[in-house]
């Protein structure tokens, strides 16, 4: 087998255990990502909300924060790490094809 | 380390953009005079590799969670230029898709993480391997040295520019206008939890696939 199929197949392995990103944190109770807290969270943590953060915090609405969404109006672990899985192929679908672009139109024939 | 929208103000947000800007277009140039259609794949994969990677946010019991970023692989088996065009495009899609680090810090994120952080690791693979064989030991340690000196570098630059905003934005009564926290606690937490935990990952995973790619493909190595 070509190396290049191998880590096709080594990066596909990766997307279907991915959900280990969110089971371990959720499990140690680690929280958010340190200086990634929501306007909440700032609140508890010092007291009041940046007056610049609330303006510029939610300019941006992602189509899928988070890497989640309500499949078939699906609750619980399973569904959460099963969106998990698919936001990672979408998210991964859409950069290598940006990248696969690039490269065949910057590489030298 | 994606810092979200909010917590730089305009004036670091626009400074950065402005220095990616003839980043990016370099890149390109020299992606442009160097990179073999044969070697596109691999970039995607590197891409991809580093997409994937960046999910897999571990913890610290309690406290709050990280991840490595696995753009120094990409800069050994690459270059530098090429995995900063890579994990530039990782890092949009998660911005713009997934809200994942903010639109407005764009240039911040890709500063750090597609800029700093190959860079660091590429170079520092380069001097300690200088002159070793392609399958020696030395290789793989300096992979793993890359790594780690990569990922930490760009925490470090990211405890920075968000621990500058209270210096430079603040409101009449002393109330921060973006990130709350000075270079006094932003810089110990976000250098201390990469030196402490998330750069070794990024130190043992560069260095295993390293060790993999000398048994599988030394090709792809050199």
């Amino acid at each position: 087998m070509k190396t290049i199929t191998k880590l096709w197949i080594g990066l596909a392995i990766l997307i279907v255990v991915s959900p280990i990103g969110l089971i371990l944190p959720e499990h140690f109770k680690a929280g958010s990502a340190w200086g990634e807290w929501g306007a909440e969270e700032i609140h508890k943590l010092v007291g009041y909300i940046p007056k610049g953060f609330e303006k510029i915090g939610s300019l941006w609405n992602a189509p899928i924060q988070d890497y989640a969404f309500k499949l078939w109006g699906g609750k619980g672990p399973f569904h959460i790490g099963a969106t998990y899985i698919l936001s990672a192929t979408l998210g991964i679908a859409i950069t290598v094809s940006i990248v696969l672009f690039l490269g065949r139109f910057l590489s030298k024939k | 380390m994606h810092i979200p929208d909010g917590y730089l103000g305009p004036a670091t947000c626009g400074f950065f953009y402005a220095v990616m800007i003839p980043v990016w277009t370099f890149a390109s140039r020299i992606v442009k005079r160097t990179l073999s259609t044969k070697q596109v794949p691999l970039l995607a994969i590197g891409a991809a590799f580093s997409f994937v990677i960046m999910m897999f946010n571990l913890p610290i019991p309690g406290g709050t969670t990280g991840h490595a970023v696995g753009g120094v692989l990409v800069a050994i088996l690459l270059g530098p230029w090429a995995a900063c065009l890579a994990i530039t495009v990782a890092l949009v899609v998660q911005a713009l898709l997934f809200g994942d680090g903010g639109v407005t810090a764009i240039g911040a994120n890709c500063f750090n993480m597609a800029f700093v952080l190959p860079f660091a690791g590429y170079y520092t693979y380069r001097l300690i391997s200088y002159g070793a064989p392609i399958v020696s030991n030395r290789r793989i340690i300096a992979a793993g040295i890359a790594g780690y000196i990569g990922l930490n570098a760009a925490a470090l630059l990211t405890g920075i520019e968000f621990g500058i905003q209270p210096l430079i934005h603040r409101t009449a009564n002393g109330q921060a206008l973006y990130c709350p926290y000075g270079i006094n606690v932003a810089v110990p937490v976000m250098a201390g939890e990469h030196l402490l935990i998330f750069g070794w990952i990024e130190a043992i995973v560069t260095a295993l696939v390293v060790k993999y790619l000398q048994k599988q493909d030394v090709g792809l190595l050199k």
